[in-house]
């Protein structure tokens, strides 16, 4: 696992998983569908990594599909972060 | 009135003429004043007339494992849940608490705390510890039924709660359990075939749903057991439950529509019903309806609205042609989202209207009524419904003209109190009509149409939000001086939470600080309850006895006059 998915992993353990809820979290474990990250919490989590890697993630993209995994989360953090860099 | 025809649905004319709830009550096989319990009616009950062997629950979770139990299951396990609890010590009229998430536990421990005559008290799992400690500290709770994933929050408020005796871990297998703490395996409980069900009535206690309101705590509305009697009708004649139907109802049991429709309805009606135990995903959800040829969906307007903006294409790539009736529930469902269910599904999604209080649909598009796409509908037989003057509080006669949706208590599954709080549910009602905070209007026809809430209150995905809750977790953080909470405009979601905040001296506004409040309100009280945007100001708009006007800053991002500001102090 990279540093990006990393920091993502990290962070969506500390903040959405209940103390006693022992479930692992990997690059592919399903957040949104399996119940970890709800639509609602999505939006701490896109501010999270705006601040994090200075970015602005556009509303379209903050689909429940793009934040469905540590690994989708990523992607589309590259995505914008390449997208800034061109601009 | 006759049985409805297969194919031919009856007017409305046709459907009030003649209307008694007794047509509910012969077909429940229920007499007013004889027994009468939720949790045999919706599983013994559909035993004895034969059908103990077909689905009731066709059960997913997101990994896509599934569990099918059949009405014969449900009697069991809940006589099962039921002999346990009282094993426990708990008793009638005692509070027990459902939180969990959409587990197989979850449907049927609500059917076993009703068998033994307890009050079910379910809470949406998402809850924070505040808002579990304010529900279960004002209920009195005795007991409370939980996962080990959400035990944590239990025990850091638990020594604030000298009622709750049990703390019940449906999988608990493996965990240290602590002070209070029982595990309970269900599958590995020996099964209990007989149970004594409690003998309730028409006016016993049932159901305990949390509510929120402008000001103060959240009301508990306290529903009975003859609620069924409505429930049941309301979802044969508005939800179109027939025989070999599958039913899928998108809303969690923490929430009214969960329950009223997620479980009563459908199993009083002897339905087999399907829950996926997993957060929104379009293609999941398709998937689901195609996989277990889901035929009735009861779903809510954020979630059709988030499915348009997946498009019409993906809905095609599933075959949904098993879908027969739809309908919406939560907010007002824009007639967008009517159209484009027609073209996405070849059906219309039918708008419902009803509350936590109300316990039943109370207005509504009927099957086979011609629907006025971003209209309510009109009132169910037996519902006296009105729009009156905010003043008077009487009816207006005139077509077309705003005022406060008003019902005539008195339908089976009315609410008979707020929990603890009787000036709170008195203050609901005036001249004779239950108020219940919406502004609409009623056309020609007889048609009703949503205008807005009346309250502070925030709308958000169908969940009410107090915005006093917001406001005073928000001043548990260190750096909040001052705030108010007030509803944000929404494309998906309707309303959202945004809040005004001034901060203490020493603290300087910063992306860090906004998203440390934000998740201070998830944790302390719900997902629901965070706020979506949250914006520094240097002061709130405030009487000039110091009370803080919302409406003000509300009337703002509505881009709605601000009003008499008069009486505002000034800047």
């Amino acid at each position: 696992m990279d540093d990006l998915k990393r920091v993502i992993r990290d962070y969506v353990v500390k903040e959405y998983l209940e103390e006693g809820d022992d479930r692992e979290v990997t690059e592919t474990t399903p957040l949104i569908t399996g119940g970890i990250v709800d639509s609602f919490s999505m939006v701490s989590l896109k501010r999270f990594l705006e601040r994090k890697y200075s970015i602005r993630i556009p509303d379209a993209e903050a689909t429940p599909a793009a934040f469905d995994t540590v690994q989708n989360i990523a992607e589309l953090v590259a995505r914008v972060q390449a997208g800034a860099g061109r601009a | 009135m006759p049985e409805l025809a297969v194919h031919r649905y009856p007017t409305y004319e046709e459907r009030l003429a003649g209307f008694d709830w007794a047509i509910a009550e012969r077909e429940l096989g229920h007499r007013r004043g004889e027994p009468l319990n939720i949790g045999w009616s919706c599983s013994d009950r559909i035993c004895e007339r034969g059908d103990g062997a077909k689905p009731a629950l066709i059960w997913e979770d997101f990994h896509g494992s599934s569990r099918t139990f059949t009405f014969d299951d449900l009697r069991v396990l809940s006589n099962t849940i039921a002999a346990s609890l009282v094993r426990l010590g708990l008793g009638p009229g005692e509070r027990i608490c459902l939180f969990m998430d959409r587990i197989p536990e979850l449907y049927l421990g609500f059917l076993g705390v009703l068998k033994m005559g307890g009050i079910v008290q379910p809470l949406f799992s998402a809850f924070g510890e505040d808002s579990l400690w304010t529900r279960l500290d004002d209920a009195g709770t005795a007991a409370i039924l939980t996962q080990r994933k959400h035990v944590g929050k239990v025990r850091r408020i638990r020594e604030r709660l000298p009622n709750l005796r049990r703390i019940v871990v449906v999988d608990a297998a493996g965990a240290a359990l602590q002070e209070r703490e029982i595990g309970f395996d269900l599958d590995r409980e020996p099964r209990v075939d007989r149970f004594e069900v409690y003998p309730g009535g028409d006016e016993t206690p049932s159901v305990l749903h949390y509510t929120s309101g402008t000001t103060g705590r959240p009301k508990g509305a306290q529903h009975v057991h003859g609620s069924v009697v409505a429930q049941y009708l309301t979802t044969k004649w508005v939800l179109d439950l027939r025989p070999d139907d599958v039913y899928w109802c998108n809303a969690d049991p923490g929430w009214v529509t969960g329950t009223s429709y997620g479980i009563i309805g459908p199993w009083s009606n002897g339905a087999t019903q399907a829950v996926l135990d997993a957060g929104f995903n379009a293609e999941r959800w398709y998937a689901f309806i195609q996989k277990h040829r889901v035929t009735v969906w009861y779903s809510a307007p954020t979630a059709i609205r988030l499915l348009m903006r997946e498009g019409t294409a993906l809905a095609r790539r599933f075959d949904l042609g098993s879908l027969r009736h739809l309908a919406s529930v939560g907010e007002p469902l824009n007639p967008e989202a009517v159209v484009w269910s027609q073209e996405a599904f070849g059906r219309m999604f039918h708008d419902t209207f009803w509350q936590t209080e109300t316990g039943c649909i109370v207005i509504t598009n009927f099957p086979g009524m011609p629907i006025k796409p971003g209209s309510m509908g009109r009132p169910f037989p037996g519902i006296a419904a009105a729009v009156v003057d905010p003043h008077s509080f009487e009816p207006i006669a005139e077509r077309g003209r705003v005022g406060l949706i008003a019902l005539k208590p008195g339908w089976p599954s009315m609410m008979r109190a707020y929990w603890n709080n009787p000036d709170g549910y008195a203050a609901k009602f005036r001249n004779g009509w239950y108020l219940c905070g919406d502004r609409a209007t009623i056309d020609a026809d007889g048609y009703f149409w949503f205008v807005g809430r009346d309250d502070d209150v925030i709308n958000t995905a169908g969940h009410l939000v107090g915005p006093f809750e917001v406001e005073s977790a928000l001043l548990e953080h260190p750096a909040v001086a001052e705030s108010a909470a007030v509803a944000k405009p929404d494309p998906v979601n309707m309303e959202v939470v945004k809040v005004f905040v001034t901060l203490k001296k020493g603290f300087a506004p910063s992306d860090e600080l906004e998203l440390d409040i934000m998740n201070v309100v998830r944790k302390r009280l719900s997902p629901l309850a965070m706020p979506q945007e949250i914006e520094f100001v240097d002061a709130l708009p405030k009487t000039r006895s110091g009370k803080i006007v919302r409406r003000v800053l509300r009337a703002r991002e509505w881009g709605e006059p601000v009003g008499d500001v008069s009486t505002l102090m000034d800047d």
